[in-house]
């Protein structure tokens, strides 16, 4: 049995400790938000923070998170979390969508480190999430409109 | 595509079945009023509903959408267009997605199909009138109870207003005009009285989407609901021989293993589990008759194909009789690879048979196709089959498909369980329904001023159509195949368009903007080389030979413009590409430096005229779309078979356009009052030749195949 804290709650796992933190969210918890576009850690679209770090969850084994805290779209910090919603709301980022809540996870990791990125922060730290739908401009803008939000209500 | 094509078409299919349903399609669309069932469920409150709209009595508002939402906003502009007419306001609405039903069939692909760039195109008279049709019922009964003409009453916010200053809202309204008949005809706004359509509506679907709520067939789950991944063959067609699954079934976790027609399913609560158990299947395969498939045998064959005559989809003037006699002659060969979907949701679907129903829910692009197709997979009845579409992760194309509907409920039958099936990113890149490769060949015959008197294209590729609606094509014509040939724009004397169906053995599908795709690229970097040998600029050659058709002229006019044109810096060009697609004119231009890498596009501008624009905001999204699909896939991406087996698996072999690699785009949409064009797909077919076009100015070099990326490995 494997104690994991999911978004600040506890949870069991007792299947394989080699099953990548993806699935345990999806299929034994019913966290669906991360999704599962390769399964090789290519597209970014199952990002998840592990003790506030990016990392692709469907390549990481649930037996490293034991004793770390996983993260989500539904449990970010509430600041983040929501500037980064209403930035994406506001800049209507979403097409298909199916991305966007791995691009938010990889984004809320970069504004909460630095909340004015350059163009050039933004890429570097987004260039690993794939968005099939091109929305990467409206990515961009959402990025620097929800830092501002944070490091308005920073100030 | 071609309005009623495969409506009429398919009335004589035998595919499927689902023409049944689409047969009670008369063309015109009866928007009655639904009824409760007397006595049915006596205590149900009153509700007035059409096929588009449900009000009930405390005036909550419900709009349905009866096309996928894949990301093309059709979750929004849908009931836009409702919401117009009804009088209501959108924020407030609520949406469901429609199930399958006769009612839904899209006029203009003869099935309830969501492609061809045609929802707002086909829903949009239609839409507004059901929505007007139910606010003339309300108006009607506000009428009725002020006991006052209905010419005095209007609507607005859901509230129905007498001249007098009394007001109703429509929810004390619906218990009478539920009661009432629909009319027989409805007026429609003027357009300068519009609230929502041409207006930047919030998308509907965007919190859910942000908020990670959006339900994605991906994300289905049932009560007792097993998780399936399934094996199958190597070789698209392959079947199973022989399956020992004895170290499947041992695997701590797996709960079933069972054998379709396509593979060999394993069954647990989790993927991980399923797929691991999958691995573990020892599996003997025939695979058929693709086997022997290798790319250049493939590519061989389609030459050796080109010597057929093939059908005469457009023959204008003398055709090519003169080309011989021409000052100068002209000749250019293009080939395009095969391309995979690749949307970021894998294929899945989840499927249960429970009291003599099955239930399909999942990404679904043509609902009367999966009714028929599952219904016939699994031996049931139809009408004992029900879709229920979810969002879709990406489309463009490959949800149109019904492998994995099929699938999905065989093994829910075979298993006796709810059973979610999800693909894996390597199944769903080495077993989709791929763009069809293409060679075309190109002839143009120029007088001695260098104008253009003969124009010939003759396309060599597989016929999607031929797969999948067989009886549309007839005679060798595949009317999808001339999409962007046979509707040249250019003002030219002879012309003559020809196809030739060549079967590869490799299966082909729809793939977003179809064969607009393949045939602008060769005709539009065909028109740019005839231009540069007649040593004429490659916009004022277009424009001459675009005298009197005013739209196509002035998005070429005003896309060179804000580019540039003639003024491109030090070590950059730009190149130009013009069309007319889905109803729509559009022009791209494409700024491009060669670094040591291969060109590199820094800047694309393009201007859309599509008529009347719904939804501003989207329509510039869906444009901008469309273009980096057609630079992602242009660029890179290129599908090869190697013994019957797709070479590519995963992004790492097929990779996508990243952020760092994306070109700013800039989009100008060309103020209108025509009646809406197509806009899903038209931002694809242009910026591949646009780009080649500038690599040929800026190096000489022209580049005559694509992934344009592999002429500079």
């Amino acid at each position: 049995m494997l104690k994991l804290n999911v978004n600040g709650k506890p949870a069991n796992f007792d299947g394989d400790p080699a099953t990548p933190i993806l699935w345990v969210l999806r299929d034994h918890l019913d966290v669906t938000s991360p999704k599962f576009g390769c399964g090789m850690a290519l597209c970014g679209a199952c990002t998840v923070h592990l003790d506030g770090s990016p990392i692709r969850s469907c390549s990481t084994p649930v037996s490293a998170a034991v004793g770390k805290k996983i993260t989500t779209i539904e449990g970010l910090p509430a600041k983040v979390g929501k500037a980064l919603q209403d930035a994406w709301i506001a800049e209507e980022v979403p097409q298909c969508g199916y991305c966007q809540t791995g691009q938010m996870m990889s984004a809320a990791a970069l504004i909460t480190k630095n909340a004015k990125p350059s163009e050039a922060e933004i890429v570097a730290a987004m260039d690993g999430n794939i968005c099939r739908c091109g929305t990467y401009s409206r990515i961009q803008k959402a990025v620097v409109r929800a830092g501002k939000s944070v490091a308005g209500a920073k100030a | 595509m071609k309005k009623h094509l495969l409506q009429d078409k398919l009335e004589s299919s035998a595919r499927r079945g689902f023409m049944k349903s689409t047969s009670a399609l008369s063309g015109a669309l009866v928007i009655g009023f639904n009824l409760p069932a007397a006595g049915a469920k006596a205590a149900e409150a009153p509700m007035l509903t059409n096929a588009w709209v449900k009000v009930d009595g405390k005036g909550a508002v419900t709009l349905i959408c009866h096309r996928s939402e894949m990301g093309q906003g059709v979750y929004t502009s849908m009931p836009m267009l409702v919401a117009e007419e009804l009088d209501v306001p959108l924020s407030s609405v609520k949406i469901e997605m429609a199930p399958s039903a006769p009612v839904y069939i899209n006029a203009m692909l003869g099935g309830q199909i969501t492609g061809g760039s045609t929802s707002v195109r086909d829903a949009w008279t239609k839409l507004r009138e059901a929505g007007a049709s139910a606010r003339t019922v309300l108006v009607g009964a506000a009428a009725d109870t002020w006991k006052v003409p209905a010419s005095e009453c209007t609507a607005a916010n859901g509230v129905v207003m007498h001249k007098s200053g009394k007001k109703l809202a429509y929810g004390a309204l619906v218990a009478k005009a539920s009661t009432m008949k629909a009319p027989e005809k409805v007026a429609l706004k003027d357009p300068k009285d519009w609230k929502i359509i041409g207006k930047n509506k919030a998308r509907l679907d965007t919190p859910a989407k942000v908020y990670g709520k959006a339900q994605y067939g991906i994300d289905v789950k049932k009560p007792g609901m097993l998780i399936a991944s399934l094996a199958q063959a190597p070789v698209i067609g392959g079947k199973v021989v022989k399956v020992n699954d004895a170290k499947a079934k041992a695997l701590k976790g797996v709960v079933s293993v069972v054998q379709i027609p396509d593979g060999v399913a394993v069954l647990a609560k989790d993927f991980y589990t399923a797929k691991k158990g999958r691995d573990l299947l020892e599996i003997e395969w025939d695979n058929g008759p693709g086997a022997n498939l290798d790319n250049l045998e493939i590519e061989a064959a389609l030459r050796t194909a080109s010597v057929n005559a093939g059908a005469i989809m457009r023959k204008d003037g003398a055709g090519i009789a003169d080309m011989d006699k021409a000052a100068s002659k002209i000749e250019a060969e293009y080939e395009l690879p095969f391309l995979a979907h690749a949307t970021l949701e894998p294929v899945n679907c989840t499927a249960e048979i429970i009291n003599g129903e099955c239930h399909v829910t999942g990404p679904i692009q043509f609902q009367q196709g999966a009714q028929y197709g599952v219904a016939a997979g699994v031996g049931m009845p139809p009408e004992k089959v029900f879709i229920h579409t979810t969002f879709l992760g990406g489309g463009y194309g490959r949800k149109l498909e019904l492998d994995f509907q099929i699938q999905a409920a065989q093994i829910a039958k075979a298993v006796g369980k709810p059973v979610k099936l999800l693909w894996t990113r390597e199944d769903d890149m080495m077993h989709d329904f791929y763009r069809p490769l293409s060679l075309h060949q190109m002839a143009a015959g120029l007088d001695a001023a260098g104008n253009v008197t003969t124009f010939h294209s003759k396309l060599i590729s597989p016929s999607v159509t031929a797969r999948a609606f067989p009886p549309v094509v007839q005679n060798g014509k595949d009317p999808f195949m001339a999409e962007g040939s046979e509707n040249l724009t250019y003002k030219i004397p002879n012309i003559v368009v020809e196809n030739v169906i060549h079967d590869t053995g490799i299966r082909v599908g729809y793939w977003r903007s179809v064969s607009n795709a393949l045939n602008a690229f060769a005709v539009e970097s065909f028109i740019d080389e005839i231009a540069l040998a007649a040593k004429k600029d490659p916009v004022a050659f277009r424009m001459d030979m675009l005298k009197g058709d005013a739209r196509s002229q002035n998005v070429l006019k005003l896309a060179t413009e804000k580019a540039g044109w003639g003024k491109a810096a030090t070590g950059r060009a730009l190149g130009v590409a013009q069309m007319e697609c889905y109803g729509t004119h559009s022009a791209v231009v494409a700024e491009v430096s060669m670094t040591k890498d291969g060109p590199k596009v820094h800047k694309v501008t393009a201007v859309v005229d599509c008529g009347i624009v719904v939804h501003p905001d989207q329509a510039h999204a869906q444009i901008e779309s469309g273009i980096l699909l057609g630079f992602s896939s242009g660029m890179k991406n290129s599908i090869t078979f190697k013994n019957g087996v797709v070479e590519q698996t995963n992004f790492d072999n097929y990779p996508l356009l990243r952020m760092s690699e994306t070109p700013v785009v800039d989009i100008t949409f060309v103020s209108s009052s025509a009646s809406p064009g197509g806009l899903g797909e038209v931002g694809v077919p242009l910026i591949m030749p646009a780009i080649a076009n500038a690599v040929a100015t800026l190096t000489g070099k022209r580049v005559r195949k694509l992934p344009l990326m592999s002429a500079f490995a």
